[in-house]
C-alpha cells in the first residue's frame, strides 16, 4: 500500500509543475500584451508603460519570471489582482466556501437521486421504469444547463414566485461570516427566517448544477449494476433465498459502487465547469463567477492564479479518489 | 458538413471489411433510440443545408414594427412569425434555422480538429519509446485536470472572442480524450500477432501506424467522435452564452440565448426555443452515440 501511495504521489509532482507552466505561459506566450490590456481604452504614456513593464518584471528572462512565479506558488503567493489589489490567494479562499456549499448540495442531490435511479433501472432492465429513467438521464446528460437554469427561473421564480433569482440570501439578513457557508452561518445567527432564505436561494442553483452529474451517476450505476447482477455470487445469494432488496441493495450494489465512486470523483471537474455557468446565471458569489468576471475584466493575475488553483483542486480530488480506490479495491494496490 | 454523419456511421466499417456494415446496421437498428436520433440528426442536417430555402426571413432582418411578437398560437401572435420575434423584431424561426448551420459547422470542425490531432498524438504515444510516451501522457493529464469549460474560456479570452477561436479552444480541450483512446487501443493491438507479422514482413513505421494498426482502433474513436460532436455543440453554445463565442448578431443558438436573457420573464419564447433546439440536437447525437457504442463495441454487444 505504501508503495502504491508513494508511486501515485510521485506522478502528482510533474503534473503540478506542468499546470503551473501552463497557467504561467498563457499570459506570456499567447498574443496580447497584458500591460496594454490593463491600461484599457484610455491608453498610457510610454514612460508609464516601461515603469509597469519593469514593476511586473516582464523585462527579466522568462525562466527567471517563471522561477519567481513557481516559488511564489509554493509559498502561497499568486500575485495580486489588478482590479481589487488584493492577493489572488485570499480572494480565492474568501469565495471558495460559496462554491463548495453549492457543489456539495449539488453532489448530494446527484448521489441521493442518481444511485437509486440507476439501481431501479438495472433491476427492471428493459421494463417501463428502466426506459423512463434512462431516457430522463440521457436528457439530463444532453442538457445545456445555462438554458435549463433560465427555464427554471421562468417557472419557479417568474411564474410561481417560489424562489429568488440571484444571490445567496435576502438583503434584510445580516450576520457575521463564521464558516463562509451560508446554511451554517444563517443557523448560527439565530435570526428568524434566515436559514429558510438561504435554502430558497440555494435550491435552484443546486438543482441546475446537479443535473449533469446526476445523469452520469445514474447511467454509470445502472451499467455497473447490470454487470454485477450477472455474477455467480448474485445467483448464489438469490438461491440462498435472500430477499430481492437484500440481494440488489446489499450484495450487488456494494460491488457496483467501485466504478460509481470513480465517476463521483471525476464529477468534481464537471461541477467546477458547471459552476462557471450556474454561478454566472444566479449571481452566486463563488469561484466560477469570479473567474468569469476576471476574464471579462482581463484581470490576468486572477485568471492565472484561479486557473492554477482550480486545476490543483481537481488534481487533489483525483488523487484522493485514486487512493480511496486503492483502499477499496486491493487488486489495484498490489499492481 | 454532410460527411461527418456518414463517416461516423459507415466509412471505417465499409472500408475495413465490406459486409461488416450490414452487421453494424443490424445492431444499430435494434436500438430504437439510436435510429430516432439518427433521423432527427438527418432532419437538422437538411435544415442546416437548405436554410436559405426554408427560412421565411433573413436571420438578420429586423422589423421594428413587430418586436417580441409571441408565437402564432398565443394571443397576439401571427402566422407571419410562427415562433414569434425577438426584441429586435427578427423572426425566431429563421434565426433558429440558420443557427442549425452554426451548430453543425462547429460540431464538424471541432471533431475534425480534435480527432486529427488526438489520433496522431495517440498513435505517436503508442508507438513511441517510453520516455516520449510518458511526456505526452503527462501533458494530456495536465489538460484534463483543468475543467474543460474553464480552459476553453481562458483560451478564448486570450485569443479573442469569436466563433473560430471558440472552436479552436474546444478542439484543444476535447483532444486529450482522443489521445488516450487511441493510445490505449494501439497498445492492445501492438501485442497481437498480425502486427508482429506485418513488422517481420518489413512494413515501415508509417505503414504499420496508419495501415496496419489504426483501422483496428477506430471503433472507440468513432463513438468518441459522436460524443464530442455533441459536446462541441454544447460548449460552443455555452461560450456563446457567456459572450465568448459567436458574436451578435450571429444567429448561433447560445448567443441568441445570451441576447434574450433580460427578456426571460416577459417573453418566454425568446429563451425557450433556442434551448429546445440545442437540447434536441445534442440529445439526438447522444442517442446515436449510444447506438454506435452498442453496435461497435464487441464487449457490450453480448450483454
Amino acid at each position: 500500500m505504501l508503495r502504491y501511495l508513494i508511486g501515485r504521489l510521485l506522478t502528482f509532482i510533474p503534473t503540478f509543475i506542468g499546470v503551473t507552466i501552463i497557467s504561467f505561459s498563457f499570459i506570456r506566450v499567447l498574443p496580447g500584451d497584458p500591460i496594454i490590456v490593463m491600461a484599457g481604452e484610455r491608453g498610457m504614456t510610454e514612460e508609464r508603460y516601461n515603469e509597469l513593464y519593469q514593476q511586473f518584471g516582464f523585462d527579466r528572462p522568462l525562466v527567471v519570471q517563471f522561477w519567481d512565479f513557481f516559488t511564489g506558488v509554493l509559498q502561497g503567493d499568486l500575485g495580486t489582482s489588478y482590479v481589487t489589489k488584493r492577493p489572488v490567494f485570499d480572494e480565492f479562499f474568501a469565495l471558495f466556501p460559496a462554491t463548495l456549499e453549492l457543489s456539495f448540495c449539488a453532489i448530494v442531490i446527484a448521489i441521493t437521486l442518481g444511485i437509486p435511479a440507476g439501481v431501479i433501472a438495472a433491476v427492471n432492465r428493459g421494463k417501463f421504469f428502466d426506459r423512463a429513467l434512462m431516457s430522463s438521464a440521457l436528457i439530463g446528460y444532453s442538457m445545456p444547463i445555462f438554458w435549463w437554469a433560465l427555464l427554471l427561473i421562468i417557472i419557479f421564480s417568474g411564474n410561481l414566485g417560489w424562489t429568488p433569482v440571484s444571490g445567496r440570501i435576502d438583503l434584510l439578513y445580516y450576520f457575521p461570516d463564521v464558516t463562509g457557508f451560508m446554511l451554517i452561518d444563517s443557523l448560527l445567527s439565530g435570526q428568524d427566517g434566515a436559514f429558510v432564505s438561504a435554502v430558497r436561494h440555494l435550491i435552484l442553483p443546486s438543482i441546475v448544477l446537479a443535473t449533469i452529474p446526476l445523469a452520469v451517476i445514474a447511467r454509470q450505476t445502472r451499467s455497473a449494476m447490470l454487470e454485477v447482477l450477472g455474477e455467480d455470487y448474485i445467483r448464489t445469494a438469490r438461491a440462498k433465498g435472500l430477499t430481492p432488496p437484500r440481494v440488489n441493495g446489499v450484495h450487488a450494489l456494494r460491488n457496483a459502487m467501485i466504478p460509481v465512486i470513480t465517476v463521483i470523483g471525476l464529477s468534481v471537474g464537471m461541477l467546477l465547469a458547471g459552476a462557471i455557468l450556474t454561478e454566472t446565471i444566479f449571481s452566486w458569489p463563488g469561484i466560477g463567477k469570479w473567474m468569469v468576471d476576471s476574464i471579462y475584466r482581463r484581470d490576468y493575475p486572477v485568471v492565472q492564479g484561479g486557473l492554477l488553483l482550480v486545476a490543483l483542486l481537481v488534481m487533489v480530488v483525483n488523487l484522493i479518489v485514486d487512493l480511496l480506490y486503492g483502499l477499496i479495491n486491493p487488486k489495484i494496490r498490489k499492481r | 458538413m454532410a460527411d461527418v454523419s456518414s463517416s461516423t456511421n459507415t466509412t471505417p466499417t465499409t472500408t475495413v471489411r465490406p459486409g461488416r456494415f450490414k452487421e453494424f446496421w443490424r445492431y444499430f437498428r435494434e436500438n430504437r433510440g439510436a435510429v430516432i436520433g439518427f433521423y432527427v440528426f438527418i432532419f437538422f442536417l437538411i435544415v442546416a443545408i437548405f436554410a436559405p430555402l426554408i427560412s421565411p426571413f433573413e436571420p438578420s432582418t429586423q422589423n421594428r414594427g413587430a418586436t417580441l411578437v409571441p408565437p402564432a398560437w398565443q394571443d397576439g401572435g401571427s402566422w407571419t412569425y410562427p415562433l414569434g420575434t425577438d426584441p429586435l423584431g427578427r423572426d425566431m424561426l429563421s434565426r433558429l434555422i440558420y443557427g442549425a448551420r452554426y451548430s453543425f459547422l462547429v460540431g464538424t470542425i471541432v471533431v475534425i480538429l480534435a480527432a486529427t490531432g488526438g489520433i496522431l498524438t495517440g498513435l505517436i504515444a503508442g508507438f513511441a519509446p517510453r520516455w516520449l510516451d510518458t511526456i505526452i501522457m503527462r501533458i494530456m493529464d495536465i489538460i484534463l485536470s483543468i475543467p474543460s469549460l474553464l480552459l476553453a474560456l481562458v483560451l478564448v479570452a486570450i485569443l479573442g472572442p469569436s466563433l473560430l477561436n471558440a472552436m479552436i479552444a474546444i478542439a484543444i480541450v476535447l483532444q486529450p480524450h482522443y489521445v488516450r483512446l487511441t493510445r490505449a487501443a494501439v497498445m492492445t493491438e501492438l501485442s497481437k500477432d498480425y502486427v508482429v507479422s506485418a513488422r517481420v514482413a518489413g512494413a515501415k513505421l508509417p505503414r504499420l501506424m496508419f495501415v496496419t494498426v489504426l483501422p483496428n482502433c477506430l471503433a472507440p474513436i468513432i463513438v468518441q467522435a459522436a460524443l464530442s460532436f455533441s459536446n462541441a455543440i454544447l460548449d460552443v453554445a455555452a461560450l456563446g452564452f457567456l459572450g465568448m463565442g459567436a458574436q451578435p448578431p450571429t444567429p448561433e443558438w447560445g448567443t441568441m440565448l445570451a441576447e434574450s436573457r433580460e427578456f426571460i420573464l416577459r417573453a418566454w419564447w425568446v429563451v425557450t426555443f433556442p434551448g429546445v433546439a440545442i437540447l434536441t440536437t445534442v440529445l439526438a447525437i447522444n442517442l446515436m452515440g449510444d447506438g454506435l457504442r452498442d453496435a461497435l463495441d464487441p464487449k457490450l454487444k453480448r450483454s
